[in-house]
């Protein structure tokens, strides 16, 4: 491992480098997720993902039985830069059984 | 002279500006003249031709129109407008504009060692 400088994991962002023309899950600011095709990323975790599908989870709250109800919604965009400004973490995809 | 971190004129070849990488500076400025749709952090969603682009990522379009006209219409007799950088939050792009190895190639390149 040490012999390969190009390939060596030293920092979190060789991490990500690692899951490029994979598919990642993204969370974001404001209660939105991302999954889709990592195709280029920099150091601020501005990011272009293929094949993506955003989901918003918002939470109703009832007027009458004070329950909290979560909502999603869902939208698939072909492709998509996003700005690193928004980003929280980056991982592959979680498993949701 | 190119190389000073305070250089305020654009590099001709989009060269090193302010020291930092220059991937999606790059990226966008092959994409002048597309149709794009970016989305801003309040929501708003314009659609425009991709006019130009700087090193902040601030975002020239032309020709624009709100993507929900009936609840966003502050803008119905926009045409032109300039978008800082800052408050973008995505930039939907047409699929087929784009090289996917050329980009994973300059990915690899620009993100070892930054």
């Amino acid at each position: 491992m040490a012999s390969e400088e190009e390939s060596a994991v030293k920092e979190p962002l060789d991490l990500i480098r690692l899951s490029l023309d994979e598919r990642i899950y993204v969370k974001l600011r404001s209660d939105r997720e991302l999954r889709g095709k990592l195709h280029a990323y920099d150091q601020h975790l501005n990011m272009i993902l293929g094949d993506v599908e955003e989901v918003i989870t918002t939470v109703e709250i009832d007027d009458e039985t004070y329950e909290e109800i979560l909502r999603s919604t869902k939208r698939i965009i072909p492709f998509l830069f996003v700005r690193g400004d928004g980003v929280i973490l980056v991982s592959p995809p979680l498993r949701t059984a | 002279m190119g190389l000073s971190f305070y250089i305020y004129e654009r590099s001709k070849l989009g060269g090193v500006i302010g020291g930092g990488l220059q991937l999606f500076f790059s990226y966008f400025k092959d994409l002048v003249g597309r149709e794009v749709t970016v989305e801003l952090k309040n929501d708003l969603a314009i659609r425009g031709t991709l006019h130009s682009v700087d090193q902040y990522l601030n975002i020239k379009l032309e020709n624009t129109r709100v993507v929900d006209q009936d609840k966003y219409p502050h803008m119905l007799s926009v045409r032109n407008c300039f978008i800082r950088g800052s408050v973008v939050r995505y930039v939907q792009l047409p699929p087929e504009a784009v090289d996917i190895e050329l980009l994973h190639d300059a990915t690899r390149r620009e993100a070892r060692g930054g």
